[in-house]
């Protein structure tokens, strides 16, 4: 692995974002939007708001950074310069790890602005430290990075990667336990809601809401997203062909 | 040594810089090369001549090691083609424009450098986008956009260059200064392999290989190609060499 052109790819993806105003402004004004949203549908039921909260910060940048590195990647695939780069001295995992870099950094923003929203202005009550909240958060955009590359391989046009987000993230919303706590699920669904990553995430979230400062079980949480994120990325390098017809 | 390619002798410094024997290449069940035997020598400009669709930009692609299903031998530069060594020595430029639109020119440039692990230095003069420099790739022209990703397999100083079509609908002027650019880099040791379907541009080229359906018609130097259709036209030269098909089996064969 090289740093310089692992760093150079990451920067050279926050450079093309950096040109495109409007979708940093969607990518940190929406999930904003959606917490205060929140706030005022459970205006009446505050004990939902505050069990809801802090999940929802962990489900955004999933469902963003997804969209944003799927597209990304389908977008080099369809102009060549996938191509390009992999006549060059650039190793897949480096490619792969640059934009997990890049939309680590957007995910930290986004997170940290999020978070600051829903905890003070929104009044979200978390016992846990915000900062893990928002670390937390940066995991799981690591692992909406790991998945978003490695469903791209699997899609050749813009609308077959859209529909990837049903088929990836979607499910793991039903099943993560944030409509129905996980224990109270038949027993199938709870075994598969296990080996699903958002699960842990959400979970994790949980103990922040309900315990003050960092219990053993939430690290693990966060181990476990971070596990998922690592086994998508290198899947997507393994899955990524450089010969091609 | 093999001396294929005829008059490699007089300029030639070291030996072949990309070897072909028996290359064939499948797509869809269909050979869209078959059997080629070449030889490119180092520090020359090969011309890739042909129709659309004859099979150069396979070629190439096979040479920049990303086309599947490549049965026979290849060496690239000493190397087996999509190694990391052999990526470090060649730089390839797609025939279609790829590079970044949302990226400006020197953006564009300085990640295609730092990932080759070299110097931008000052490709942007070299292909006259000196104007455009901190402009969005986004907002050029066609003919800017293909000089922009020439110059991003200019970077870094590669060994070997291919360019597939770089001249492809530029003005003519531009594409004197490109050709002399292209000289130039011959002249200081690069080698070169240039596609083009525009005939007229062979005779800037040491040596020229003619494809058709995938088949080499034949390896020869622009001046042996008129000497052997009788014809200064290159475009004439190059229908006749196709209407005597009895030629095929190239005359260089006697390879020991």
């Amino acid at each position: 692995m090289s740093v310089a052109r692992t760093r150079a790819t990451a920067r050279r993806v926050l450079l093309q974002l950096r040109h495109d105003p409007r979708t940093i402004a969607l990518l940190l004004g929406v999930p904003c939007l959606l917490e205060t949203l929140l706030r005022l549908v459970f205006e009446q039921h505050r004990l939902s708001f505050d069990q809801a909260g802090a999940p929802l910060l962990a489900f955004f940048p999933l469902t963003t950074v997804f969209l944003v590195t799927s597209i990304s990647l389908l977008r080099e695939r369809t102009t060549g310069t996938l191509e390009r780069l992999l006549t060059t001295p650039l190793r897949r995992l480096e490619l792969l790890t640059g934009y997990a870099l890049a939309f680590g950094v957007l995910a930290a923003v986004q997170a940290s602005l999020v978070t600051a929203l829903t905890l003070g202005v929104l009044d979200l009550h978390v016992r846990g430290p915000a900062l893990l909240v928002v670390l937390l958060a940066v995991a799981v955009a690591l692992l909406g990075t790991g998945l978003g590359l490695f469903t791209s391989a699997f899609a050749r046009t813009e609308f077959q990667v859209v529909q990837f987000f049903p088929l990836v993230v979607l499910p793991q919303l039903l099943l993560c336990g944030l409509l129905v706590p996980r224990q109270r699920m038949p027993a199938a669904l709870h075994a598969i809601s296990d080996v699903l990553p958002l699960s842990y995430a959400v979970d994790g979230m949980h103990h922040l809401t309900l315990q003050p400062g960092a219990s053993a079980a939430l690290w693990g949480d966060i181990a476990v997203v971070l596990a998922f994120a690592l086994s998508a990325l290198l899947l997507g390098a393994a899955t990524l062909r450089r010969r091609t017809d | 040594m093999a001396s294929v390619a005829v008059d490699a002798s007089k300029r030639a410094p070291a030996g072949p810089a990309v070897e072909l024997q028996q290359l064939t290449v499948t797509r869809g069940g269909r050979r869209v090369l078959d059997g080629l035997e070449a030889t490119c020598a180092a520090g020359q400009v090969t011309g890739l001549f042909g129709p659309s669709g004859s099979g150069k930009s396979t070629l190439m692609r096979a040479i920049a090691g990303v086309q599947a299903r490549v049965e026979g031998t290849l060496t690239v530069l000493g190397q087996t083609p999509g190694t990391a060594e052999a990526r470090r020595r060649l730089s390839y430029m797609t025939q279609s424009p790829s590079v970044y639109a949302d990226l400006t020119v020197t953006e564009n440039l300085r990640y295609f450098a730092t990932i080759r692990g070299g110097k931008m230095a000052d490709v942007i003069e070299q292909v006259g986008l000196g104007a455009q420099a901190h402009q969005l790739v986004r907002s050029l022209s066609g003919g800017q956009l293909a000089r922009v990703s020439l110059a991003a397999a200019l970077v870094a100083e590669p060994r070997l260059l291919l360019l597939d079509e770089p001249t492809v609908g530029l003005d003519p002027l531009l594409r004197r200064d490109l050709w002399h650019l292209f000289r130039r880099l011959a002249a200081g040791g690069t080698t070169l392999i240039i596609s083009s379907h525009v005939l007229d541009e062979a005779r800037h080229c040491d040596d020229l290989i003619l494809l058709r359906d995938g088949r080499i018609v034949a390896q020869l130097t622009p001046s042996e190609l008129v000497a052997r259709t009788g014809t200064g036209d290159l475009d004439e030269a190059f229908v006749r060499l196709i209407e005597a098909g009895a030629l095929q089996p190239e005359p260089k064969e006697t390879v020991t």
